[in-house]
């Protein structure tokens, strides 16, 4: 299988801080589907911004889809092929309406608008969010926030999603809705999350930051991994 | 794109709520030039009368809008109590050596109905659309790009926020704050402030960070499709006789005179 991520001895410190990752390694292979855990301040947002290149560790290679990756333009067909989705979906949803959003990431990487707006109507379709197209986007509920922010990602057609604790203050009906979404998803994932359930829901392996290194693979057993 | 928002559309649907947003701003700026232009009373008064019938033809509540009417005169009240006195011409009243002129009377009473007639358009032309149709249709008529994102963010962002202030301020209630006239009360304030300033520093940092995460490279894209129809028409050609009508009746008047 194709190797998406390597991450290879990863130190990072933010300034006037002891380092949070040191000597850090990953691998993500294509479909793979991980759970990253670890106390507050452990570093897993941090990890995330690394892999797509908004954060640049002061040692170790990150290398993505087959190149290393060092500087900002290298980094650039990374953000394309790996979606982030914030912790806040109040950081990621700017745009007047839940089109423009989804329209947003796709413009920017120099489709027609015809192809936009069918990008745009096919990932609401896929998330079952049609509803939602033409409305203001700081007036959505919390949870059609998340499912919104998560559309804004995939409308890139990524082959990998980064999600930071994606759960996180969902009711009860809206975390059941993007658990089943993600399960039907093909794509490699990585997922913080602090929520066991959800971590058995989506993903295969789970992985605990702790000391600033990831612990050994823990694979769930029995019931609930989904296989890509 | 029609928009959807429940909440700006609270006031019915009158016939001119269904034209083009571009030409519901051009006729209230038109309208308000022209209005501003003017010298006479009875074409002022002509004018209030117009702008009076497009409110009912907006269907925007009488009650409401006329209050905030109230409200804009209350801020000039000063200034329109002063001009009688202030300029020169025919005393009609005199008051502890003070004298009151004709001419200033006048001009107080025109600034009055230009003011009023010109607020009122915009409050049914403008007033109507919600922020984010208003920032497409400013953006489809050629204003800097920057400025129109700058109202994109602030309508975006304003509520987060107004929430973010809630939250800090409720738990401070909580823990037992109530504003005084003390240093304690003042230094608190001052946290709070200084608090919201840097969580919207630090949010505007992670919008970036999401925005390069989508391929941001300073450039805004705009999705909408105005365009005008047959009662955008009818409506510039009334806008177009109206303030025509109104020059032409204040330049009679003006000769009569």
């Amino acid at each position: 299988m194709p190797l998406l991520f390597e991450l290879t001895g990863i130190r990072f410190a933010y300034p006037g801080r002891p380092p949070v990752l040191n000597g850090l390694n990953l691998r993500l292979d294509e479909g793979e589907r991980i759970a990253l855990t670890g106390p507050n301040g452990a570093g897993k947002s941090t990890l995330l911004h690394i892999m797509v290149g908004l954060l640049r560790p002061q040692a170790g290679t990150v290398v993505a889809f087959g190149a290393p990756r060092r500087n900002e333009r290298e980094f650039h067909e990374v953000r394309r092929r790996a979606g982030l989705v914030f912790q806040d979906p109040d950081d990621q949803l700017f745009c007047p309406t839940v089109a423009e959003d989804i329209a947003f990431g796709p413009l920017n990487l120099g489709r027609s608008t015809a192809e936009v707006l069918e990008i745009v109507d096919r990932t609401l379709a896929r998330l079952d969010l049609s509803h939602l197209r033409d409305r203001v986007t700081h007036k959505l509920s919390g949870g059609e926030k998340r499912l919104v922010s998560l559309a804004t990602v995939l409308a890139m057609e990524p082959d990998v999603l980064l999600l930071d604790e994606p759960g996180n203050g969902l009711d009860e009906k809206t975390r059941g809705r993007l658990v089943r979404i993600l399960s039907e998803l093909p794509h490699a994932l990585v997922v913080i999350s602090h929520d066991a359930s959800f971590r058995r829901a989506v993903t295969s392996h789970q992985y605990r930051l702790h000391d600033g290194r990831i612990g050994p693979s823990a694979t769930h057993v029995g019931g609930g991994a989904v296989e890509p | 794109m029609h928009i959807v928002d429940a909440l700006s559309d609270r006031a019915g649907h009158g016939s001119i709520r269904m034209l083009d947003p571009r030409l519901r701003i051009m006729a209230a700026a038109l309208f308000a030039l022209v209005v501003v232009s003017l010298s006479g009373l009875a074409t002022l008064f002509t004018a209030v009368g117009l702008a009076l019938s497009v409110m009912l033809a907006a269907r925007l509540p009488a009650g409401p809008t006329l209050r905030r009417m109230a409200a804009m005169d209350g801020f000039m009240l000063l200034i329109l109590v002063l001009l009688p006195f202030t300029v020169p011409g025919t005393p009609i009243v005199e008051w502890g050596g003070f004298t009151a002129s004709a001419e200033g009377l006048v001009k107080a009473v025109e600034i009055l109905l230009k003011a009023n007639a010109v607020v009122l358009v915009l409050l049914a032309l403008v007033g109507s659309l919600d922020a984010v149709t208003l920032g497409h249709a400013l953006a489809r008529l050629r204003m800097p790009a920057n400025l129109v994102q700058l109202l994109f963010f602030t309508v975006r962002y304003i509520g987060v926020i107004g929430e973010e202030y809630a939250r800090l301020r409720t738990a401070m209630r909580a823990r037992g704050f109530r504003p005084a006239n003390t240093l304690h009360t003042y230094r608190s304030i001052g946290y709070l402030v200084g608090m919201l300033l840097v969580h919207s520093l630090e949010r505007s940092e992670r919008i970036l960070a999401a925005m390069r995460c989508r391929g941001f490279q300073g450039r805004f894209h705009l999705l909408d499709d105005f365009a005008y129809g047959r009662a955008d028409a009818l409506f510039a050609g009334l806008t177009a006789v109206a303030c025509t009508g109104l020059l032409m009746m204040d330049l009679t008047y003006a000769a009569a005179v």
